[in-house]
């Protein structure tokens, strides 16, 4: 009975706790509530994802009104896989959100902090699992205006101007994307995604879809943060409460990028973005000049969490980058990378949580000789390095092998070059944080005091997994290529 | 002049656009709010304008009419003014507190004292 | 236990040992009592390895299926072999000269030390026992990662710089080069097994397998074929125990280790002598061999002399490799083997005259000899096996080199074994002559320093005479080295 309701919970479940979280109002209780929450979230994203493996896909008709008219949760492998991304990032940042929560925020505001991460939650859960354009747009709303609120809630002064950025460049960016959607109703007559796929190829000539695609591709750019248009990015992550920004940095930009692949392949199609509107030829070199000059620039920070904030946005160039290829193994590179990505700067930026825990601050100049005074931290922190620089047997690793064997498989050896070489440029920014904690001598009078293992134990089990997925890349690439497989059939 | 006969539409890019153009070039932080709220109203009229058929009746089942008025896109936009609603009290709620902090609305002010910050 | 778990065994004791170091740090002797028995527990399991290997067996051991298609797995072939045997014996001694000198220097942070060193050696076992190019591939960067630490040892502005060129060639030619040709290699030819007569005939073609061969030599950067050699002269500001780890032990062996697969197993001997694009390798590694030689004979310090006599003798195991005849790579095998004892043996005599006297320079050893004659005996013992005069083991891996350049007429590659045999002479001779024939100059106020600690001198013993006796009693390696190319 529970089990055929499963998509539907997902979200109402976050979105009902977060009210009752409110009226706890006891700071521990909401943690322990929202975890509670979080961690049951993550429990049906697991159910739904075997669901759909097993069975294929499943379709759930919101209040029992029938689908084109209705609003329809539709799972299928692609956005079970981001459900389960999604959620588990929460459960497992959360557990260890506590401590240092308390130290970021002030005391009487930690209850709604957690009330607007479950909105958060739910927000994004909703993006991910709605069949229905319109509600895209809404769960985009309520994610996006409750992270604006979790960002302003850190101690910091520059974070409400982050937030305030971040506020203006988003409700642009969901503004597009409600002005594409109302282009593509014009002319459909539908909100149903999967009803829209299949009335747009009669209209590719028209100048309203046209319209509605560009829209569509710069507000969803601005969401994920696709250079140029990643400027709110940066201080916004590195001004948050630590777990918030580990929180936002695996899940937000990787709905946005889950949200360009449903509608250029589900809604659009395949053979209109790249066949008619030619998207690769926007796409790709945004993506390579994002990777380079991201990548450069984080080099130059002297802020941990910023120079992990510009490295998520030549991440995210990777990402769009295998979209822009539109073959199955480069989607597959995509999707094995939205999920490795998450698990990467989440465990970096957690442990930058337990960093800014022990001695209030990111900056390099005070992480010096830190690897001796936290060691389990500073090693967290290199074996999460080293994944996102792309070491063999880490996630990283996974990803760039599929991307560079999709470029290879177009015979494009100079973005293959390129691929390979900006990773090295991971290598120095990476490397510059471990020169800093290991090879400067700490300031005289510090001791060893490593961060609560509250919020080092969820640092681990990230840096864990992603060794674990950088190995067992049964599950990941299975999912990921199923996933790819289905986007590439639902277009024309 | 087919393209004059859609005036509506002209209304909203102009709408549109002047709404833009406040949220990139004013430096004051409310009126970049007042910018977004014109913004986001140029949208809203975009959705009603297209619902509306010339000659059509409100969406009443009855036997003296034949044409109707899509009243959908009518609704999808209550819920859209409730979001900018929302978006509109936390940006101001923002400024208030931004306010607190830096004495200041004024974007150019405000980065000026952020380089300050260590 | 059967030789497939043997392997799997062999890669977890020297990991096992890394974790109890960390849990033995704060008890110095109980910390050195594991790194040695562990040690000697590795050398013990790849020895028992050893027969099976020469009657031809070739145990296989899944890991773990990465990709569909591609595992990460273990297979052992004599090459393999070869170096695994020489890693773990030298660790042996290695371990019992780093107390000497670690003790003797009093080096900070030797737990840490000892953990990369066991980590470094936990990796080396991986690329001797690579079943792929892709298992190759992640043992040959966790090699580079873990041996990161030891480079920068001392902590200060030199280590760090000397660190920054380390990892920065490793890596950049790794990543940058060896990965897109092992991805290329995957993409062509469907697999990245190591398999005899190589995978890539038929699948690259013309010019492009030049290219392809480039990418992997150059990719290779441990085997510092000129121009990605600089990062070994730079990691000389390591303690000198990592310097034997990396010239002897480990590094520079996984270096040229991994060329003479690619070229065996990857192209294929048959394969790279059909393809005319390839020539180029042997005239790049002789260059090498030249020029590193002749910049050795310029440097005052020791540890850098004998740095770019390394780049030099790894050019060799190239060289070799590129003559692309039976005997010759079977050469190439030896001299793996041969310049391990040989180089180790230098450096640790560079390390004893470092730790009895704290001299570095070549022009501070005038009459040295006498005041420490087991150390520069050794050294004078290790400076025939690298100039390859018999009886050492240099003298049989260098016979082979030749015997294989006649046997296929390349002229250009017995000139190049002549010349840089004078070369080698030219520079290693001097140190000896100064050591025991010339007086110590006024200038230099004699402290009396005796030898070194006794680890040390025992170490630098050992594989002194490990070369003799590996000349004389040539036939293990032998054994294996013709089991590579089935001769």
């Amino acid at each position: 009975m529970i089990a055929a309701h499963l998509p539907v919970l997902q979200v109402v479940l976050p979105l009902m706790a977060a009210p009752a979280c409110v009226l706890l109002r006891r700071p521990r209780l909401a943690w322990g509530f929202a975890t509670l929450v979080s961690w049951a979230c993550f429990g049906i994203a697991a159910l739904l994802l075997g669901q759909v493996l097993e069975n294929g896909d499943i379709s759930y008709a919101l209040g029992g009104w029938a689908a084109p008219w209705g609003i329809e949760y539709r799972v299928d492998t692609v956005n079970a896989f981001v459900l389960l991304i999604v959620s588990a990032i929460s459960s497992v940042v959360l557990p260890g959100a506590r401590a240092s929560i308390e130290r970021e925020v002030e005391g009487d505001r930690v209850d709604l902090l957690y009330t607007c991460w479950l909105l958060c939650l739910a927000g994004l859960l909703g993006i991910a699992i709605t069949g229905d354009a319109f509600n895209v747009f809404v769960f985009l709303e309520i994610s996006s205006i409750s992270s604006y609120a979790l960002i302003a809630l850190s101690g910091e002064r520059r974070a409400l101007v982050a937030s305030f950025r971040y506020l203006v460049m988003g409700t642009i960016g969901a503004t597009f994307i409600v002005i594409a959607i109302g282009l593509i109703y014009m002319v459909t007559g539908t909100l149903n995604m999967a009803d829209m796929g299949a009335r747009l190829p009669a209209v590719w000539e028209s100048r309203t879809v046209a319209a509605a695609f560009a829209f569509l591709t710069v507000g969803v750019g601005l969401k994920m943060a696709l250079f140029p248009l990643h400027l709110w990015l940066p201080s916004a992550y590195a001004s948050a409460p630590s777990p918030v920004t580990a929180f936002l940095a695996g899940t937000s930009t990787k709905v946005s990028v889950y949200l360009l692949l449903r509608f250029v392949f589900t809604i659009f199609g395949a053979g209109y973005a790249f066949g008619i509107q030619a998207l690769e030829y926007v796409l790709m070199p945004l993506a390579l000049l994002g990777i380079l000059s991201a990548s450069v620039v984080a080099i130059f920070q002297l802020d941990v969490k910023r120079l992990l904030a510009w490295s998520s946005i030549a991440q995210i160039g990777y990402m769009v980058l295998g979209i822009s290829l539109a073959s199955l193994t480069s989607l597959t590179a995509s999707i094995l990378h939205l999920f490795n990505h998450a698990l990467i700067k989440t465990g970096l930026f957690m442990a930058m949580a337990c960093v800014f825990y022990r001695i209030g601050s990111t900056r390099l100049e005070d992480m010096e000789g830190l690897g001796h005074r936290m060691p389990w931290t500073m090693a967290a922190f290199v074996a999460g390095g080293l994944s996102l620089i792309g070491v063999p047997s880490s996630v990283g690793f996974v990803s760039k092998w599929y991307l560079v064997l999709a470029v290879l498989e177009r015979g494009w050896w100079p973005l293959a070059v390129f691929i390979l070489f900006t990773s090295l440029l991971a290598v120095v920014y990476v490397w510059r944080v471990v020169e800093a904690a290991y090879l400067r001598p700490a300031p005289a009078g510090t001791g060893r005091s490593e961060a609560p293992l509250s919020i080092l134990l969820p640092t681990w089990s990230l840096i864990i997994a992603n060794f674990y997925f950088g190995l067992d890349t049964s599950l990941t690439v299975g999912v990921a290529s199923r996933a790819a497989a289905s986007l590439l059939g639902a277009g024309p | 002049m087919e393209a004059l006969g859609l005036y509506n539409y002209w209304l909203v890019i102009a709408l549109m656009m002047t709404g833009f153009y406040i949220v990139i070039t004013s430096p004051n932080l409310v009126k970049k709010i007042i910018g977004l709220n014109i913004f986001q109203a140029s949208v809203f009229v975009l959705y009603i304008t297209m619902g509306k058929i010339i000659g059509g009746s409100a969406p009443i089942l009855s036997d003296q009419v034949s044409v109707y008025s899509n009243p959908l896109p009518h609704v999808l936009i209550l819920t859209a003014i409730v979001v900018g609603v929302a978006t509109t009290a936390v940006g101001l709620s923002l400024v208030v507190r931004i306010y607190a902090a830096y004495g200041t609305m004024e974007e150019d002010e405000i980065v000026a004292a952020e380089r300050e910050d260590p | 236990m059967n030789a497939a778990t043997a392997m799997l065994v062999a890669l977890a004791i020297p990991a096992a040992t890394a974790v109890l170091i960390s849990l033995t740090g704060r008890w110095p002797n109980v910390r050195e009592a594991v790194t040695l028995t562990g040690a000697a527990l590795l050398f013990l399991c790849v020895a028992t390895l050893t027969p099976g290997v020469l009657a031809g067996e070739r145990p296989e051991q899944l890991l773990v299926e990465l990709f569909p298609g591609l595992e990460l797995s273990f297979l052992l072939e004599p090459l393999g072999m070869i170096f695994a045997l020489v890693a773990s014996f030298l660790w042996i001694i290695n371990s019992i000269y780093s107390i000497g000198y670690m003790r003797g220097n009093q080096e900070q942070k030797q737990t840490r030390f000892y953990i990369c060193f066991a980590i470094a050696l936990a990796s080396t076992m991986g690329i001797a026992f690579a079943g792929n190019m892709l298992t190759l591939f992640l043992f040959y960067e966790a090699l580079t990662l873990s041996t990161y630490p030891l480079v920068v040892h001392k902590g200060n502005e030199d280590a760090k710089a000397g660190g920054r060129t380390y990892l920065g060639i490793l890596l950049t030619t790794s990543i940058a080069f060896l990965l897109l040709a092992v991805l290329w290699t995957w993409w062509a030819a469907g697999t990245l097994d190591f398999r005899a007569g190589g995978i890539l005939a038929g699948a690259v073609h013309g010019p492009m397998v030049g290219v392809l061969l480039a990418l992997y030599m150059f990719g290779i950067g441990k085997a510092a074929l000129l121009p990605f050699h600089r990062w070994l002269p730079a990691a000389m500001v390591a303690p000198t125990p990592v310097s034997a780890l990396l010239h002897a032990v480990a590094v520079v062996k996984a270096g040229v280790f991994s060329v003479v697969k690619v070229v065996v197993y990857i192209f294929g001997i048959d394969f790279m002598k059909a393809e005319p694009s390839t020539d180029w390798l042997l005239y790049v590694a002789g260059a090498s061999i030249l020029i590193a030689s002749m910049v050795a004979l310029r440097q005052d310090n020791l540890k850098r002399r004998l740095a770019y006599s390394t780049v030099s003798q790894l050019s060799y195991v190239t060289m070799a490799a590129a003559i692309l005849a039976p005997l010759s790579v079977v050469g190439a095998a030896l001299h793996i083997a041969a310049h391990a004892f040989g180089k180790i043996t230098l450096f640790f005599a560079a390390g004893s005259i470092y730790t009895a006297s704290h001299k570095t320079k070549v022009s501070e050893l005038n009459g040295i000899g006498w005041r420490m004659p087991w150390t520069m005996g050794a050294f004078a013992i290790g400076s025939l096996s690298m100039i390859g005069v018999p009886p050492t083991v240099g003298f049989v891996s260098k016979w082979y080199m030749l015997q294989g350049a006649f046997s296929t007429g390349q002229m250009f590659a017995v000139a190049v074994i002549f010349a840089s045999t004078l070369l080698n002479a030219a520079y290693f001779l001097p140190v000896v002559y100064a050591a025991f024939f010339r007086k110590p100059g006024a200038s230099e106020d004699n402290p009396g320093h005796g030898e070194a600690p006794w680890p040390v001198v025992l170490a630098l013993t050992l594989t002194a005479a490990g070369t003799i006796v590996l000349f004389f009693l040539p036939a293990l390696p032998l054994g294996l080295a013709k089991g590579l190319v089935g001769v």
